[in-house]
């Protein structure tokens, strides 16, 4: 069977505003709203869209991560994933270890593509992906804008510094997602009650075979540092004198 | 304590990038750091050459191969880890580029990447932006073992010139995949500035209205020397290419003038703009949250103002 296997992560909602504990032990995530990562989202979509082409059958949604994640992975189903997996793990997982999760899941499920977000909008690492195409040495195609699939190839077009590159890559393949490759439908009640009936099925890293393992520690959060209140000028000519007190002209 | 860092150069094949010369002055925080830059490449001489001069640099490796032509993170991927193992540090520029390729060379390796380094408070100590700049992390690494880092480009100042160090060529022989290849790539040829690297960026909101609406900023923009950029909102309504995008998801600049023009500023363009040194807001709107960072504020009408800065210039 044709299948694409997406990866998501639950972060901090896109439209909270962060707040960094007292302690600097973390930011503030009690009664804060959780969502899927947007560039997760917008892989989830695009793996719908192919198989809505009819280019695949299946589309697998999985995560790392604590039992919270599930409410995410039901979110997915509600999106139209087909089905979901979901592989345990406690504390922080770091890419190197998400990656093996997925590269376990990748040998079981023999996918012809696996999309993910290109960074996750907590930890901001922007990792997992080429980690895991490594690993499992295979192409990588990151910050998609455009897919197009052909028998055994894609045709990857991607966001880069100097404008957009177009890579050809043998499947299977990781692709990991830009903003503007697509915009994530919104779920609909129905699919919600329809997505509690669909496959979720629980794994755990010790099962898989894989170490948690943290190579990093996290030794402390602290707010950014906040820039001081400018002035106002009232027309472009204060304007050009401010800029030239200040030698920038 | 002396430190090995290995510094993967980003180029074209003939000019060497300057987020490399940022790297350069990044991993000279790192106590002890002795440097070497790879250049990855058909012919390496030219770029290797640029790379020699950068201060700091006690060695140039040049890995040539055919394949190499393009930055496919596939094919150079295993041609850096077979010159890795010495080093105690991998580092590369987080320009796209940097992201692609680092942290494949980090799964190959089997190390940890801290990503987007701003700071460096020792050999094991770094800081980094997480949460869109919302909170600065401090990460520290066991000592055991390889790390490779992407440098968070507007946290430093490039490399001085003047240097002389040696360049040598490194024989690398692994079998290279196929799976992936380079079709093209379309830019935007532009006199201007590069964006990353400018001294002084104007960029355009929404409330630019279009591409039309744009041309007053490459107008003023080019009597300044300036790079133009734009806001997620412009590029998504089709004003601006998005190659021009500033911000979170875009390009992270630091420019010493920063002009943001009809941009109402969003957290996720603050983000990529939060290291400028002056930033100059215009918009119509006196309550946009743009002025709540920008150091000189002017309320009105950008259509007016614009033109009227360029006259009185």
């Amino acid at each position: 069977m044709k299948r694409v296997l997406v990866g998501i992560k639950r972060v901090v909602d896109y439209n909270v505003r962060i707040r960094v504990k007292p302690d600097g032990s973390g930011v503030i995530t009690d009664g804060v709203k959780m969502s899927v990562n947007p560039f997760d989202e917008i892989a989830l979509e695009e793996a719908l869209r192919i198989k809505e082409r009819g280019l695949a059958e299946e589309v697998i949604v999985a995560t790392v991560g604590p039992a919270d994640c599930q409410q995410q992975l039901r979110t997915a189903l509600a999106m139209g994933a087909d089905r979901a997996l979901h592989v345990q793990a406690d504390g922080v997982v770091e890419p190197l270890v998400a990656a093996r999760a997925l590269l376990k899941l990748i040998e079981r499920e023999q996918p012809l593509l696996v999309i993910l977000g290109k960074q996750a909008i907590d930890d901001d690492n922007g990792q997992t992906g080429q980690v895991l195409a490594a690993l499992w040495n295979r192409p990588q195609a990151t910050y998609a804008s455009k897919i197009e699939l052909s028998a055994g190839t894609a045709r990857v077009t991607r966001e880069v510094d100097a404008g957009l590159e177009t890579l050809d890559v043998d499947l299977p393949a990781v692709i990991t997602t830009d903003l503007r490759l697509n915009e994530p439908r919104y779920v609909k009640l129905p699919d919600i009650m329809k997505a509690k009936k669909k496959p979720l099925e629980t794994l755990t890293l010790g099962a898989l075979g894989v170490e948690q393992r943290q190579q990093l520690k996290l030794v402390r959060f602290d707010p950014p540092p906040q820039r001081q209140k400018g002035i106002r000028v009232t027309d472009a000519a204060e304007l050009l004198a401010a800029l030239k007190s200040k030698g920038l002209l | 304590m002396s430190s090995r860092v290995l510094i993967i150069a980003e180029h074209d094949g003939t000019k060497l990038n300057a987020s490399t010369a940022k790297c350069v002055t990044c991993a000279q925080g790192i106590p002890g750091a002795q440097i070497t830059i790879v250049v990855c490449a058909v012919d390496a001489a030219a770029v290797a050459a640029q790379a020699a001069q950068l201060s700091g640099v006690a060695r140039v490796l040049c890995v040539e191969n055919p394949a190499n032509r393009h930055a496919l993170a596939a094919v150079w991927a295993p041609q850096v880890l077979a010159i890795a193992a010495p080093f105690s540090h991998i580092l590369g520029p987080s320009t796209t580029f940097g992201k692609d390729l680092m942290a494949r060379i980090a799964g190959l390796l089997g190390a940890p990447q801290v990503s987007d380094i701003m700071a460096i408070e020792s050999a094991t100590r770094f800081r980094r932006p997480v949460y869109a700049g919302n909170a600065i992390l401090t990460v520290e690494s066991s000592g055991e073992g390889q790390l490779v880092g992407t440098v968070r480009t507007a946290s430093f100042q490039a490399a001085a010139g003047g240097g002389a160090a040696p360049i040598e060529k490194a024989a690398v022989s692994v079998e290279l995949p196929t799976h992936t290849r380079f079709v093209s790539v379309s830019a935007a040829r532009s006199d201007r500035p590069d964006l990353q690297t400018a001294r002084r960026v104007i960029s355009g909101g929404r409330a630019l209205g279009s591409a039309e609406g744009f041309r007053i900023l490459y107008s003023l923009a080019d009597k300044l020397g300036a790079a133009v950029g734009a806001s997620r909102a412009a590029v998504d309504a089709g004003y601006a290419p998005n190659e021009m995008q500033v911000g979170q998801t875009g390009k992270i600049i630091a420019p010493e003038l920063y002009v943001a023009v009809g941009i109402s500023g969003a957290i996720q363009h603050l983000t990529g703009i939060k290291d400028a040194r002056t930033i100059v807001a215009i918009n119509k709107d006196g309550e946009a949250p743009i002025f709540e960072v920008a150091d000189i504020g002017l309320v009105g009408d950008l259509f007016q103002i614009i033109p009227e800065i360029e006259r009185l210039l």
